[in-house]
C-alpha cells in the first residue's frame, strides 16, 4: 500500500543521504522525496511517498527512527491528512490550441506563469491524482516538458509534527 | 594549563581520548594523521599499538570492546587507511560492537578534488556505522568526539567514526570537553513497558514447554548475572546463540547448547516444539531459525526483549514485544516473578525436560574418538580442559569456529570472541591481540584454520613487538573446510577452489617472527602440545595441528531448510 511518511530531521550535511541510503540498502521503494528546512532552520522536514506491505512500512519507520539525525517520524497515511504536489508544465500553445490550453489550466485551477508566442508554462498544485488528470486531459503531443516537486504532506486539524 | 589555553586539533583529539580514559589506541600512521601522531608522541597516557595493516587495528579494537567493559579505539589515515579499515568496521557493526574509529582526511580545502589519499570516508562507511561525522571546524572537534563515544556505547551499541581533515588537526581552539551532549534526536529507550512486561511474566508462568533463547544483547548489556538468575529460578531450558555463548553457564544441565545451523539437536527441537519462547537480546537470524516459514509453522507464543525496535518482528512475528535494555527488563521480570507465588506447572515442566533429555541422548556432537587422525573437536576439548574452561577464545570463520563454539564450553560472558554477523575470515589473530591488550594476564587462545589465519597473518609481527603471548591453534585440514563441506553436501563433492595448495611451513613462519612454532600430527600429542604451549606464558606460540581433512561440522541445517531437518552426520548424506 502507498504511505506518506513525514520526517523531522536535523538540518545537517549528509542527513539526506543517510535516509536515501537506508532505502536503497534495505530495498525499500521511494516514489517521491521532498525535503527543505522548516521555520526552525536547524530542522528539515522530509516527506517520502513509499509503497510496501504493513510489515515493510513498520520496518521503514523503525529504521528511520534509528538514524541518529532523525528527530521524529510519522506515517501521515495512518490518519487524515492533506497532500499537495506542485507541477510546472511547459506546453506548445499556438493557434486554436492556445485558447484551449488556457481554459484547461483554469478548469484545473492552474496558472499560466510564463508566456511566449508559442508556449505557455502552467503552474498546477494538487494531489497526485489531480496532476495526473491534467496530464491526461491535455493533448500529450503538446507537452514540451514537465517538472514535479514530489508530494508534501501535513496532518489535518490538530495533528502536528513538531519537536 | 589555564582554562582558556588554545590547543591544536591534534592535541584536542588526544585530550579527548584521555578524558574518555582510553588507555590503548590501535592504529597505523599516514600523512593525514601526522599531527595526531605527533600529539600522541608528546604524552604517555594513551598508549598506541602499531599494527601491520589497518584491518588488524580495527579488529583488535573491536575485540578490546567485546572482551571488556571499555571501548576500543582505532586511528587510521585517509584514503587507503580507511578502505583497509572498512572490513573491520562492518564486522563490528554487524555484531553491534561499540567502537570509535578516528580517521584522517585530506585538508578541508582539498576535499572533493581527488586529492592524494582522498576518499569519501563518510560516504563509504555510512551503511556500516551506527553514525559518522566529518569535523570541518576545530571548535566542534571535542564535542563531536564526545558524541561519538556516547553514541557508540548507548542504546544498541555500534561503531562510530569521526573523520578529521588534516588542517583541522593543525588549527587551534580552546579545549573544553563537554560533560554532556544532549541530542534531541537520540534518546534510546532503556526501560521496558510495564504492561508488556506484566503480560510477558504471565505468559512465562503459564508456560508448559518453555524455552529461553538469548543472543549477543545479553553480553552487550552485561546482564549475564540476571540471565543466570532468571533461568535458575524458573528451571527452564536455555540456549545461547553464537553471539551469546557464555551468557548462561554452559556447564549447567539447563544449557541445551547453541541453536541454529550448527546448533545441537536438543536446542533446535526445543526451539521448534516449545509453547513459549522467550527471546532476549537475540534477533532471529537466518543462521539461527533456519527457514522462517518453517519456523513460523510451529505454534508457540513468542516474547521478544530487545533494545532495538527494528529487530522486533523483522523476521518472525512476535506476540509480546518489549523494547528496552535487556538488563533493565530482566531485572523487572525477575522482580515480578518474585512478587508472585504462581509458578509454572512443575509436572508439565518435568515432562518437557524428559523430552529434552531424550533429544539430548542422541548425543549429536559425538565424533570418532578412535581415529588415527587428529579430530579438530578433540583439539578444542583438550584446550578447554587444559585452560579449565576459563580462557578467552577468539576464532576466525568457518568449521573451526563452529567446533570452538560447540566444544569449548563457556561459563562466562565476553570470553568467546568471534565474528558472528559478518563472518569475517582473518579476525582471529587481531582479535586475540585486542583481548590480550585488554587482559594482559589472561590466557588468550585463537582457534583458527590455515586459510583464515593467512588473512591477517602479518599481525604476528605486532604480537612480537608488544610481546603478546597469544596461543594460536591452527586446525590445519588443508581445505577451506566449511566451503568444502557445503560443496560435498550441496554441490556433488565438486571441490571448486576450496583446496589450499602451497601452504607455508607454519613452524618456520612462526619462528621467523621470533615466536614458538609447533607442528602436531598425532592425536596422542595434542594434549601435551597444548599444555606445553600454555606453559610458555610470555611467548606467542603457533600450534599447527594437522587435522582430519574430511571432518565435517555436525549437526547441520542446510540453508533454506527448517530447523528440525537436521543432518546429524556423514551417514545421512
Amino acid at each position: 500500500m502507498r504511505h506518506i511518511i513525514s520526517i523531522l530531521l536535523e538540518n545537517e550535511a549528509g542527513a539526506l543521504s543517510r535516509v536515501a541510503g537506508l532505502f536503497s540498502a534495505r530495498g525499500y521503494n521511494i516514489e517521491t522525496l521532498t525535503v527543505a528546512p522548516t521555520e526552525d532552520a536547524s530542522l528539515s522536514r522530509m516527506t517520502i511517498v513509499t509503497v510496501g506491505s504493513d510489515d515493510v512500512i513498520e520496518q521503514i519507520t523503525k529504521h528511520l527512527n534509528r538514524l541518529i539525525e532523525v528527530v521524529k517520524v510519522v506515517d501521515l497515511s495512518e490518519g487524515s491528512h492533506i497532500e499537495r504536489e506542485l507541477m510546472l508544465v511547459k506546453v506548445r500553445a499556438t493557434g486554436k490550441e492556445r485558447e484551449e490550453m488556457k481554459r484547461m489550466a483554469e478548469i484545473f485551477r492552474g496558472r499560466v506563469i510564463d508566456v511566449t508566442d508559442k508556449t505557455y508554462t502552467i503552474e498546477l498544485t494538487g494531489d497526485v491524482a489531480k496532476l495526473d488528470a491534467f496530464i491526461e486531459a491535455i493533448d500529450r503531443a503538446l507537452i514540451l516538458e514537465t517538472v514535479r516537486t514530489g508530494v508534501s504532506g501535513i496532518g489535518r486539524g490538530e495533528r502536528v509534527l513538531k519537536v | 594549563m589555564s582554562a582558556n589555553e588554545e590547543l591544536t586539533g591534534a592535541e584536542i583529539v588526544v585530550r579527548c581520548l584521555q578524558e574518555e580514559n582510553v588507555e590503548h589506541v590501535f592504529g597505523y600512521p599516514g600523512g593525514a594523521v601526522l599531527y595526531i601522531y605527533d600529539a600522541l608522541f608528546n604524552q604517555d597516557r594513551v598508549k598506541h599499538i602499531l599494527v601491520r595493516h589497518e584491518q588488524g587495528a580495527v579488529h583488535a579494537a573491536d575485540a578490546y570492546s567485546r572482551s571488556s567493559d571499555r571501548i576500543g579505539v582505532c586511528l587510521v589515515t585517509s584514503g587507503p587507511g580507511v578502505t583497509n579499515a572498512v572490513t573491520g568496521i562492518a564486522t563490528a557493526y554487524l555484531d553491534s560492537i561499540p567502537m570509535v574509529i578516528l580517521t584522517g582526511q585530506v585538508p578541508t580545502h582539498a576535499i572533493g578534488l581527488d586529492a592524494f589519499q582522498e576518499c569519501d570516508t563518510v560516504g563509504i562507511t555510512r551503511p556500516i556505522v551506527k553514525h559518522n561525522f566529518l569535523v570541518k571546524d576545530v571548535r566542534e572537534l571535542a564535542a563531536t568526539i564526545r558524541k561519538a563515544f556516547y553514541i557508540a556505547r548507548t542504546g544498541r551499541p555500534g561503531p562510530v567514526l569521526v573523520d578529521i581533515p588534516k588542517d583541522v588537526t593543525a588549527k587551534k581552539a580552546v579545549f573544553q570537553y563537554p560533560a554532556e551532549v544532549p541530542m534531541r534526536s537520540y534518546n534510546p529507550v532503556l526501560k521496558g513497558h510495564t504492561g508488556q512486561i506484566k503480560k510477558a511474566v504471565q505468559m512465562i508462568l503459564s508456560a508448559r514447554r518453555p524455552m529461553i533463547y538469548t543472543g549477543g544483547g545479553v553480553i552487550l548489556s552485561d546482564s549475564s548475572r540476571e540471565l543466570n538468575e532468571l533461568v535458575d529460578m524458573l528451571g527452564f531450558p536455555c540456549t545461547n546463540t553464537l553471539m551469546g555463548l557464555g551468557a548462561y553457564k554452559a556447564s549447567d544441565r539447563k544449557f541445551v547448547g547453541m541453536p541454529g545451523m550448527h546448533g545441537t539437536y536438543e536446542a533446535n527441537l526445543a526451539m521448534q516444539n516449545c509453547d513459549v519462547l522467550v527471546a532476549i537480546g537475540a534477533r532471529f537470524d537466518d543462521r539461527v531459525i533456519g527457514n522462517p516459514a518453517d519456523f513460523a509453522k510451529h505454534q508457540r507464543q513468542i516474547i521478544h526483549i530487545d533494545i532495538d525496535p527494528s529487530s522486533i518482528s523483522k523476521r518472525v512475528k512476535v506476540d509480546v514485544p518489549i523494547v528496552g535494555d535487556v538488563k533493565e527488563v530482566m531485572i523487572e521480570v525477575i522482580r515480578q516473578i518474585r512478587a508472585t507465588d504462581v509458578r509454572p506447572d512443575p509436572r508439565a515442566l518435568a515432562d518437557w525436560w524428559k523430552q529434552i533429555e531424550e533429544w539430548r541422548s542422541r548425543d549429536c556432537l559425538k565424533y570418532d574418538r578412535s581415529s588415527e587422525k587428529i579430530k579438530p573437536q578433540y583439539v578444542v576439548e583438550k584446550l578447554w580442559e587444559a585452560t579449565g574452561g576459563d580462557a578467552f577464545i577468539t576464532s576466525d570463520v568457518g568449521q573451526h569456529q563452529m567446533w570452538a563454539a560447540q566444544f569449548y564450553r563457556f561459563d562466562k560472558p565476553r570470553r568467546w570472541i568471534n565474528s558472528g554477523g559478518l563472518g569475517t575470515m582473518g579476525v582471529g589473530l587481531p582479535y586475540a591481540m585486542g583481548v590480550q591488550m585488554a587482559h594482559p594476564q589472561a590466557t588468550v587462545a585463537c582457534i583458527t584454520g590455515e586459510a583464515s589465519i593467512q588473512m591477517c597473518l602479518q599481525e604476528l609481527s605486532t604480537c612480537k613487538q608488544y610481546r603478546l603471548p597469544v596461543k594460536v591453534l591452527n586446525l590445519n585440514n588443508g581445505y577451506l573446510g566449511m566451503v568444502r563441506q557445503w560443496q560435498q553436501i550441496e554441490y556433488g563433492s565438486r571441490y571448486s577452489e576450496s583446496y589450499i595448495e602451497a601452504l607455508p611451513d607454519f613452524v618456520k613462519l612462526a619462528e621467523s617472527y621470533g615466536h614458538i612454532g609447533m607442528q602436531i600430527t598425532r592425536p596422542a600429542d595434542v594434549e601435551g602440545a597444548i599444555r606445553e604451549a600454555l606453559s610458555r606464558k610470555d611467548r606467542t606460540v603457533f600450534m599447527d595441528f594437522l587435522t582430519d581433512p574430511a571432518e565435517n561440522v555436525w549437526p547441520m541445517v542446510q540453508a533454506g531448510k527448517g530447523l528440525t531437518q537436521m543432518l546429524l552426520g556423514s551417514e545421512e548424506l
